[in-house]
């Protein structure tokens, strides 16, 4: 088990975040090139004060009219995916491990806080599992692979509050917990998970097509 | 060209009709005013109010009036024609004179170079067809159009509906009911579209865009189709020297040329359209987009290094090779190209390009906050007008026709190259 | 849960191109318009959709079912989904599901936009479906007519050559009777603006172009119609997934505007025809922006306000509603216009909600009103949602500045018993204007 530990915290580590950091990059340019190639007369319209604009609605819990009509699922997403980028980056567990490996450090979540944003992310997958068993429209659309990368996400959190709680083989959580992340870090680029990377590209884009062409807003 | 030769080209500022509005007889309205070709005549649909409608030539009511005349047109040789009708019957009316035959509509008048022969579309019993200086096609078809008429007029030719499946048949539709008549007779070849049938110079030959299929379009040389199979094209042109067929075919999201059903010009155009030859066939040239909203004049597959947001009127030159076209940001600051160079004016509105007949000199019209003059090689005639009709050239090139209005009046004035300075 | 299997509708095109595939085939014309024609659109949106159902609530289809298999994703997820998912290789039956839930289930109102976070435009991907199905020749019969039609003509409505000039000849002399000196002038090269309209006009309804020429001459204005094909703003076409067609007649209409060497171009009181003019085909001609200005008619009508030009004799007393057309509004922001316009026109508005950009669509947009009797009722149920917004504005005047949503509501206030009709502002300035020559 430690020599699979550290294979994770090591080696594995190394390639997650190369993965996930030149896949995404990868994406990102291979996607760029298919727009300016098949997508001429739609990248002709790119505005990016249209598209700013847009974005900082959508950025806004209720600044557009999907948030407004969607309650629910706009207060869930964005305590979801704000605590998904806070703990995983301001976690004294992960600042810990990055000043042990290679002398990094910056400041840090409190223990309690971390550990309260990390339940609010698992008890938000909670309640999107229960939207797609239960809510007729989400039901109707959802896929294989909609239930895997909530479970990642889910088995990513649930592993790192089960280890930072001590509950079951420290060890093996933390690794396990260790495992998932990387997984999910991988699957970013790779996966449904790479709306991270594209969204506001499309939103941007059909904003720049309201704004510029059709003088509407889009939110 | 030859007609210019009898024309006044005296140089000076003749005043022709003292008042656009003056009238032998009480009218109710004068409007879509012609000029003739040697600008010695003014022609207007004149509303009298009887009521009754004729035509004004220079203020001089013709005898004859009708319960609604449209479309006056000048023939290239001066004839004026109207298109007329009496007791609900329609006709082509020829310097106050009717055809003998009448039609239940007849419009979109067509002349030949020479001026001697007068067509136009027509419909009888629902049946359409053409009439050709006053004679209708033998057979009429249950739709006609797209009609063009050879150069020489010797020959007419339309789109016709050869088939007549049930309302939205969409089966028999797609199994064909179009072909092209010559003259009145269709080719034996059907398929689902025809668009833009055009003769050669001496009217023996027709080509035209078809598709087979919804999907697969090519081009048909006198019934005969192509072999080659493109995701669109557009109308064919003859080469007038060799006889050669050229038109724009698309595939896999670009345009390039056909030439006799071969690719001739790479595809890699946005867009490819309105191809010319040079008048001895030696250069081939076309508006293109070289990238998505750049368009340019490309000649023999080899684009100027000027693009613009819309390139339109390409003109080749009748001798020589040189090619003149216009170009605006979306309608607005018209510029005008002549053989890869811009003139340095900018124009709220611009009018076809008119070449000299050694092609030595180009004329434009030019509007701006609605002030018209008239460009010679990118200099001003030094006066503006309420309104100028296309300019022309003397035979020799050296002086140029203006017809124009302005304060009412109408002037025909003939000005040397050299005057134009503006 | 049901899908669009359990509601198929027989319709004679749609049968006919689908007993003509095989798996084989439609892969391959799959593959064919995947690698030829998506690009980065396309790929991300098929990728990055989160299945949150946030859209679910865009949709009047889904708004008036409460069924999960109409809202947006849904729609994409029964169409577009299942081709990718298969590589493209499906039964022909599925085409035929794809072709019902594309034509008939969404009208391309892009509300969805608004709802989706990641700004999916699943109207594009519809469209995207129609592409094909047109690419398989699996099109409702009725609205593949009118594209047979354009082809052919140039117009939506079989109109020849001769009817059109006949028909604004015949409009003009009825007018003088009313207005001496009106003219319908034809051909006018230099003219301000060239008017056109929809080919239903000159067929079913000349009143419109009768009625738009008395404003025209009563304001003053310096106007042209083409006597030549291309006046017909209309292009079904667009709405079948025939482009290179689509393309071709938005030519025809640019160019003989040219010709004329008009500054501008107006249109009727049309959406869908404005969406084809102003956002459609200029693009796929290669043109980023318009190669002659385009305006629509609620716009030009509140120019003509705002110099003066329309002059009242009294305003429209009765209350009236204003509904929203998508094409014009999420397609070009004429809101705040059409509102100022209205507003001019009439003493007593009543918005409706939700409005302006967030509007419910009429639901015969999108090309569904033209697939014909098959499917009349899909668009009139499918709309209750609209019946209802418009039932709670208790008024029984309702100004609809475009043709398709004309059609759309008219037949939603009559299957639902609402006591109202339908306006065009060119009705409501028509009746109301000061008539300058009229004895
Ligand atoms: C290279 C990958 C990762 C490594 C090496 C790693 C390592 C750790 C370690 C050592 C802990 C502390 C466990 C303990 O206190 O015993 C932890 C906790 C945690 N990690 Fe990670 N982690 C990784 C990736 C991620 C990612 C990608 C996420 C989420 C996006 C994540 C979310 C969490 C959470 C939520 C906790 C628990 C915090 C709490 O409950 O206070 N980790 N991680
Ligand atoms: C800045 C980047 C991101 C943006 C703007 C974004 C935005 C969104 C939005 C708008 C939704 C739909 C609303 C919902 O159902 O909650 C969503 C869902 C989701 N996001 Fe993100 N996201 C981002 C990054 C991430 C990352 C990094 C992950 C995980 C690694 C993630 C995981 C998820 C998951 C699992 C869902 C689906 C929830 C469900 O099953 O319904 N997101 N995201
Ligand atoms: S009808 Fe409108 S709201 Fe519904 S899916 Fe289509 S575009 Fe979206
Ligand atoms: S709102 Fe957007 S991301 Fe969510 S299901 Fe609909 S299309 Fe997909």
């Amino acid at each position: 088990m430690h020599a699979l530990f550290n294979l994770a915290v090591g080696p594995l580590a190394w390639l997650a975040f190369a993965l996930f950091i030149l896949g995404s990059a990868y994406r990102l340019m291979a996607m760029r090139a298919l727009a300016l190639k098949k997508d001429a007369s739609f990248v002709a319209y790119i505005s990016w004060p249209h598209a700013l604009k847009s974005l900082a609605h959508w950025i806004t819990p209720f600044g557009a009219l999907g948030w407004r009509e969607n309650p629910g699922v706009t207060v869930v997403t964005f305590a979801f995916h704000i605590c998904l980028f806070l703990v995983p980056l301001f976690l004294m567990g992960h600042i810990a491990l990055f000043d042990a490996f290679h002398g990094w450090s910056w400041p840090a979540l409190p223990d309690t806080v971390a550990d309260t944003l990390s339940i609010v992310v698992v008890a938000a997958c909670l309640y999107f599992l229960w939207r797609r068993i239960a809510v007729p429209e989400v039901r109707f659309i959802t896929r294989t692979h909609d239930w895997l990368v909530l479970a990642l996400v889910g088995a990513t959190f649930l592993t790192g509050v089960l280890a930072y709680h001590r509950i079951g083989d420290n060890l093996f959580m933390t690794t396990l917990h260790i495992l998932c992340g990387e997984a999910m870090l991988v699957a970013i680029p790779f996966t449904r998970l790479s709306h991270m990377l594209f969204g506001f590209f499309s939103r941007g884009y059909i904003a720049s097509e309201f704004g510029s062409v059709r003088h509407a807003k889009d939110w | 060209m030859s007609f210019a030769q009898s024309w006044d080209f005296t140089p000076g500022v003749r005043v022709v009709l003292d008042d656009m509005r003056q009238c032998s007889r009480e009218y109710e309205w004068l409007e879509e005013p012609h000029v003739s070709p040697d600008g010695e005549r003014v022609a207007m649909v004149a509303a009298l109010p009887d009521p009754a409608l004729s035509v004004a030539v220079n203020g001089e009511v013709w005898e004859a009036t009708f319960e609604k005349v449209w479309y006056p047109r000048f023939s290239p040789d001066g004839r004026l024609t109207v298109l007329a009708q009496t007791d609900g019957e329609w006709t082509m009316v020829v310097d106050g004179e009717p055809w003998e035959e009448q039609y239940a509509y007849i419009w979109g008048t067509l002349f030949s170079a020479n001026g001697d022969i007068i067509a136009a579309p027509i419909q009888q019993d629902g049946k359409y067809g053409l009439s050709v200086n006053g004679t209708p096609w033998e057979t009429l078809f249950d739709n006609a159009n797209q009609v063009t008429l050879s150069r020489d007029g010797s020959a007419a030719a339309a789109v016709v509906q050869v088939k007549s499946p049930a309302q939205a048949d969409i089966a028999a539709f797609q199994e064909g009911i179009f072909s092209v008549a010559v003259n009145g007779v269709a080719w034996d070849s059907i398929f689902v579209n025809c668009w833009a049938p055009t003769f050669d110079p001496a009217g023996k030959n027709v080509a035209t865009t078809i598709r087979r299929s919804l999907y697969d379009y090519s081009i048909a040389v006198n019934g005969k189709a192509w072999t080659g199979s493109y995701a669109c094209a557009w109308g064919p042109v003859f080469n007038p020297a060799t006889g050669a067929v050229a038109a724009p075919v698309r595939k896999a999201g670009a345009w390039g040329m056909a030439i006799d059903d071969a690719m001739a010009w790479d595809i890699r155009y946005g867009q490819l359209w309105h191809q010319v030859f040079s008048p001895d066939g030696s250069k081939l040239a076309a508006i293109a987009a070289v990238s998505f909203g750049d368009f340019t004049v490309v000649v023999d597959n080899t684009p100027w290094d000027i693009v613009f947001p819309v390139v339109t009127d390409l003109t080749p030159s009748p001798v020589g090779n040189r090619f003149a076209a216009l170009a605006s940001n979306h309608n607005s600051d018209f510029a005008i190209l002549c053989d890869g160079k811009v003139w340095a004016g900018r124009y709220d509105m611009a009018y076809p390009p008119v070449w000299s007949p050694d092609a030595a000199h180009l004329a434009v019209t030019v509007e701006k906050a609605g002030r018209f003059t008239v460009l010679v090689d990118g200099k001003a005639y030094p006066e503006s007008f309420d309104k100028c009709f296309d300019p022309a050239f003397s035979p020799d090139g050296s002086k140029v026709l203006i017809r124009a209005v302005a304060g009412g009046k109408y002037h025909r004035i003939v000005a040397p190259v050299a005057a134009f300075t503006g | 849960m049901k899908t669009i299997a359990d509601r198929l509708i027989e319709d004679v095109g749609l049968r006919r191109g689908v007993d003509r595939l095989t798996p084989e085939k439609i892969q391959k014309v799959f593959k064919e318009l995947v690698a030829g024609e998506c690009g980065a659109r396309m790929k991300t949106y098929m990728e990055t959709c989160v299945r949150c159902g946030m859209c679910a609530k865009a949709c009047h289809y889904y708004m008036s079912h409460k069924d999960p298999s109409y809202t947006p994703v849904a729609k994409v997820s029964q169409t577009m989904w299942r081709l990718f998912d298969a590589d493209g290789k499906v039964d022909p039956k599925v085409i035929y599901e794809c072709a019902q839930v594309a034509y008939t289930e969404c009208n391309l109102c892009r509300r969805c936009i608004h709802y989706c976070p990641l700004g999916i435009d699943t109207g594009y991907i519809i469209s995207v479906v129609r592409r094909l199905c047109h690419k398989l020749g699996v099109t409702p019969q009725y609205i593949q007519d009118t594209a047979h039609s354009h082809s052919a003509t140039m117009n939506q409505m079989w109109v020849k050559d001769d009817e059109w000039p006949d028909t604004l000849q015949w409009q003009e002399e009825e007018a003088r009777e009313e207005f001496p000196g009106l003219r319908i002038p034809l051909d006018v090269e230099g003219a301000d603006f060239m008017y056109s309209v929809i080919a239903p006009e000159p067929k079913f309804r000349t009143q419109l172009i009768y009625q738009a020429a008395a404003i025209f001459n009563a304001a003053g204005v310096s106007w042209t119609m083409p006597s030549t094909p291309g006046w017909d703003n209309s292009n079904m076409a667009m709405f079948t997934g025939d482009s290179e067609i689509m393309a071709r007649i938005e030519r025809a209409h640019y160019e003989t505007a040219q010709r004329l060497r008009v500054k501008r171009i107006v249109m009727g009181e049309c959406g869908h025809a404005f969406r084809a003019v102003y956002d459609v085909g200029n693009r796929w001609l290669g043109w980023k922006w318009h190669p002659v200005p385009v305006v629509h008619s609620v716009d030009f009508f509140w120019q003509l306000i705002q110099e003066g030009r329309i002059k009242l004799t009294h305003k429209y007393a009765e209350p009236v509603t204003i509904h929203d057309p998508c094409n014009i509004i999420r397609g070009r922001g004429l809101m705040e216009k059409l509102r100022e316009v209205t507003h001019f026109l009439c003493e007593n508005v009543v918005e409706m909600t939700p409005n302006r950009e967030h509007n419910y669509c009429c639901c015969a947009g999108g090309g569904v009103i033209n697939c014909g009797p098959p499917f009349k009722n899909v668009r009139i149920v499918g709309n209750s949602i609209k019946a209802e917004q418009l039932k709670a504005t208790g008024v029984h005047t309702l100004v609809a500045p475009c043709h398709n949503c004309h059609g759309g509501l008219e037949d939603i206030i009559s299957k639902f018993g609402l006591n109202m009709h339908t306006k065009f502002l060119g009705d409501l300035i028509y009746e109301l204007m000061e008539k300058p020559e009229a004895e």
